[in-house]
């Protein structure tokens, strides 16, 4: 008997699927013949509400772009802002954003460690590490008022200067995770489920890498040694000693693998902002916000996410308004082209750990 | 990889050592609310009394979640729009920028974070009303180095003091055009500004004209209800800047300044023809006769002639404009400014007959009979003498008069010692004008300085060009010499006494301070009046007058319906601004009356 493709959808309300969005799959038994993604269902129009908006209020809409990561959009639109009207940003200022950054970065790669694990039914690992990320969140929540979306680097600097021993809170909460780390890998990279479930599953060709312009840990995993950090490093990166991991694998494995040392590279990136973060200010004041007419031009900002490489088109008329404002995700090649080139070949079951490995982001994808 | 992975089976069972131990996360079973960090954006808080309600939170919200509402016992004022904000819980995304704001930083969030209630309606959150007790829980504040306001005035430029005194040249040089770009940028356009104005102009959005670089725009929206901008942007009181909500914290918006700044970009009167471009309403076949060419006539006059009116001015002086012609010392305002805007006026159809006394080279029932409507901006030309003993010496003479008779370009003999008395801007113009003729001035006022009713830059000037003021001091006797000259001025030292009604406190001589200051010249400038010998009895009955003043209803109307009255001569704010209000209500009123 010659057997049918079935058409299976995957979400747009699954756990396995980060965010709302749909991947319907056709499948021949558990081995997948085609899939094809379809997005719509998070759409917020914030690039076409920040025309709308004036200078100052559209950057409260950038930390929405992605929720598990929000401070490398905030950046990029502080940066693109102040590359178009020239605003000089405080010294002390950069090393506040590459912390903030940092300590952004790790966070999402605790929250990948929970959805990387819980795709393959390793909850455990997901408890632990969403526990861990909340000292981070407790962190955020001293610095900026807020514990996810923080609305803290804007145009001209940051919005509040270091509480009161924030410092020593920052050190406490590196010297607590450096210790986790141990146990995690204990839990997650020794587990031979864990190897079986990734090692050569979700392979992505050099040829694809380049063909789909992808970028972050999936870049990296495969080899290519890249990262917007040192390529064209922003606010004080190029002033800070780290190492970019690479993996040769450019299968789940090998990503995980490059996550789980970038965690390590950003603890050292924080200790040593931190020791060298100079006095003075933390902001230049930007002009009153209901009039302020940012000059005409557009620019491009590239910036480094704990998914990859995310870029900010920003575009100004000389109005109070933004003229037009466009971001460029790592989600949507990885999660969108990619995605639908590499699953064909591969099991239903490891569609979920795929999306994650991918570093898949649906509100990114659709802004 | 073998299939059987020991170390892989075992080491993740080193798991288990986590086994019984309690979750960080939730430290207290049962469960309890936890304390949010110090910085932390919570339910909004608001300081009731320190709101102004000036509404740049609600502007500045994304997400239109913020209203400005009534509130029950909170009653509108002068520089406080009696409106206080209600944030929608369900819209607002806690980013805070309407702390960052707020002007008076009497908007706060808290440490709150937890808000339960069955009420469905109960997610609109009156800061302030909903959590009275708020004022502990604060936490993200926006303090007077945080706050994203400038709260710094562009300085204006000025000729030094010492260069001032030696001619009548204009002191205030004016913004250029960066400097009043960055100015008006500061503006948050809440319009507190125009309640107070008494013209009620269009502020903020000339304001924002000129911050959009479009000074032409300004222009014509400033001409709307005033045509002689360019002399209250020099001299107006600008009440508008005493309750400017950026001065809650800091210096207010230079108002005054940015009006002169946009209609000095009009060089000429034709230019400001050009500019302004009024739309002039055909001939309708009526006629208004206006007596005084000062500011409430000429407001009325140029209104009326724009909606088609035939308006004739009658003027006793050489030169219109009133007492900011003659009574307002040409380094504040020069003439050529003053005659500028008059020939914008003159340029739209309105006829000024000069030196034209009413009462005198033409009876008022003359003009009563001749024109549809009447009226009368006579301000007031007569000043109050000190009435002490001695005031009839030889150099003795009230300010306003000097000052008149100075802008007419007479010589007055006013020696080397001057001192004035008084604390009003007259005072202070005669104070100076008196040092730009080379005199040591000294000012005489009965209350302390801070009391003093005239502007604080016009004291800061006259202190800049060494004027010396004697504050709380009653002037008892004028001292003569034996052909009747002024020698000097005897005054008793006062001490200030609390008022028992609340009032300001009250200065009360202190028996046996006698202090005579020398003198060859006493300028009284302790108020003026009115003269009213142009009207014949008849219409004085029916035109009333009270305490030295016509009285008007609403709309400047006198108990003649056909004649209206505003200015000085009506009230007693006693200002140009005000004067011109009278104007532009009056040509309304007129308008309405005869349009019956």
């Amino acid at each position: 008997m010659r057997e049918k493709a079935t058409t299976i959808y995957l979400g747009p309300q699954h756990p396995g699927i980060t965010g709302n969005m749909m991947v319907r799959l056709k499948v021949m038994g558990d081995t997948i013949v085609s899939a094809q993604t379809e997005v719509g269902y998070l759409h917020r129009a914030f690039e076409k509400l920040q025309e709308r908006r004036n200078w100052l209020n559209s950057f409260t809409l950038m930390c929405r772009f992605c929720v598990p990561e929000t401070d490398p959009m905030e950046n990029l639109y502080a940066r693109a802002v102040e590359s178009l009207d020239n605003i000089e940003v405080p010294e002390r200022a950069k090393y506040i954003r590459v912390m903030v950054l940092e300590l952004a970065r790790i966070a999402t790669q605790l929250m990948w460690y929970a959805g990387q694990n819980g795709s393959l039914g390793l909850y455990t690992m997901g408890q632990w590490s969403i526990g861990d990320r909340d000292y981070i969140l407790d962190l955020f929540e001293q610095l900026t008022g807020g514990r996810v979306y923080h609305m803290y680097q804007w145009p001209g600097g940051v919005r509040r200067d270091l509480p009161k021993g924030f410092k020593d809170k920052v050190l406490n909460t590196l010297d607590y995770l450096e210790k986790r780390l141990k146990d995690y890998d204990d839990l997650m990279f020794a587990n031979s489920i864990f190897q079986k479930r990734t090692q050569g599953v979700g392979y992505v060709p050099k040829e694809s890498i380049i063909e789909h312009g992808v970028v972050g840990p999936v870049l990296r995993g495969a080899g290519i040694r890249s990262d917007i950090r040192i390529d064209e490093p922003y606010e004080v990166y190029d002033k800070l000693d780290f190492e970019i991991p690479t993996q040769e694998g450019s299968d789940i494995w090998a990503r995980a693998l490059v996550r789980r040392a970038e965690v390590r590279q950003s603890i050292r990136i924080i200790r040593q902002v931190l020791d060298q973060m100079p006095k003075g200010e933390f902001n230049t004041k930007i002009p009153n916000p209901m009039k302020w007419r940012v000059r005409a031009g557009d620019t491009y900002v590239r910036a480094e996410s704990g998914r990859g490489e995310v870029g900010y088109y920003a575009v100004s008329d000389g109005s109070i308004h933004p003229r037009r404002m466009h971001l460029r995700g790592a989600a949507y090649v990885h999660a969108i082209t990619l995605l639908e080139n590499i699953l064909p070949g591969q099991n239903v079951a490891d569609v979920s750990a795929i999306m994650n490995s991918l570093g898949t982001c649906a509100p990114e994808i659709e802004r | 990889m073998s299939f059987f992975d020991l170390q892989g089976t075992l080491k993740p069972l080193t798991a288990l050592k986590q086994f019984g131990k309690k979750p960080h996360t939730l430290k207290d079973i049962p469960w309890k609310k936890r304390e949010a960090s110090d910085n932390y954006r919570g339910l909004h808080f608001n300081d009731l009394d320190e709101c102004i309600g000036c509404g740049n939170c609600s502007t500045i919200c994304q997400n239109a979640a913020i209203d400005m509402i009534n509130i029950e016992g909170i009653e509108g004022k002068k520089g406080d729009s009696g409106l206080r904000p209600r944030v929608d819980n369900g819209r607002c995304c806690w980013c805070a920028l309407c702390v960052e704001v707020c002007p008076t930083g009497s908007l706060s969030l808290t440490k709150d974070y937890i808000y339960i209630t069955e009420d469905p309606d109960a997610f609109l959150w009156t800061p302030g009303v909903s959590n009275p007790d708020g004022e502990a829980r604060k936490s993200y504040v926006s303090t007077h180095e945080l706050s994203i306001n400038e709260f710094n005035r562009v300085p204006m430029p000025e000729l030094e003091g010492k260069e001032r005194i030696k001619s009548f040249a204009e002191v205030v040089l004016g913004y250029n055009e960066e400097q009043a770009r960055e100015e008006a940028s500061r503006c948050i356009s809440c319009g507190i500004c125009t309640e107070v104005c008494p013209d009620h102009m269009h502020i903020p959005e000339y304001i924002n004209a000129i911050a959009a670089g479009n000074d032409k725009d300004a222009v014509k929206i400033i001409y709307d209800n005033n045509p002689l901008p360019e002399m209250c942007g020099k001299v107006c009181t600008r009440r508008c800047e005493d309750v400017c909500a950026i001065a809650t914290r800091g210096d207010s918006v230079a108002i005054r300044w940015l009006k002169r700044y946009a209609t000095e970009t009009a060089a000429t009167a034709d230019i400001t023809h050009e500019i302004v471009n009024p739309e002039i309403r055909e001939a309708n076949g009526k006629t208004v006769g206006i007596i005084g060419a000062g500011p409430s006539g000429l407001t009325a006059a140029y209104y009326l002639a724009l909606r088609g009116y035939d308006v004739t001015i009658y003027e006793a002086s050489a030169k219109a404009g009133g007492a900011t012609m003659y009574g307002i010392p040409k380094y504040r305002l020069p003439i050529e400014s003053l005659e500028k805007q008059i020939g914008y006026i003159q340029s739209i159809g309105v006829k000024i007959n000069f030196n034209t006394k009413v009462g005198k080279d033409i009876s008022f029932k003359e003009i009563y009979d001749k024109y549809d409507s009447v009226f009368m901006g006579v301000g007031f030309p007569d000043a109050w003498p000190l009435g002490v003993d001695g005031d009839d010496a030889k150099g003795s003479m009230q300010a306003f008069r000097y000052l008149y008779m100075i802008n007419s370009g007479e010589k007055v003999d006013i020696g080397d010692k001057v001192v004035v008395v008084g604390g009003g801007n007259v005072a202070i113009d005669a104070a100076r004008v008196s040092r730009r003729f080379g005199a040591d001035v000294t000012i005489l006022y009965r209350r302390r300085v801070e009391d003093m009713p005239a502007d604080w830059e016009e004291i800061e000037g006259a202190e800049d060009e060494g004027i010396h003021i004697i504050p709380q001091g009653i002037p008892t006797k004028i001292h003569k010499d034996d052909k009747g000259h002024v020698t000097g001025i005897e005054y008793l030292k006062a001490e200030m006494v609390a008022d028992d009604k609340g009032g300001r406190p009250r200065p009360v001589a202190i028996e046996g301070s006698e202090t005579i200051l020398e003198a060859t010249a006493v300028m009284a400038a302790i108020g003026q009046m009115g003269d009213y010998s142009f009207l014949p009895k008849e219409f004085e009955d029916k035109i009333k007058i009270e305490r030295g003043r016509f009285i008007v209803n609403e709309k400047q109307q006198t108990g003649d319906p056909k004649v209206f009255a505003g200015g000085d001569a009506v009230n007693r704010t006693a200002d140009a601004i005000s004067a011109i209000a009278d104007g532009f209500r009056a040509c309304k009123a007129i308008d309405e009356y005869l349009s019956k």
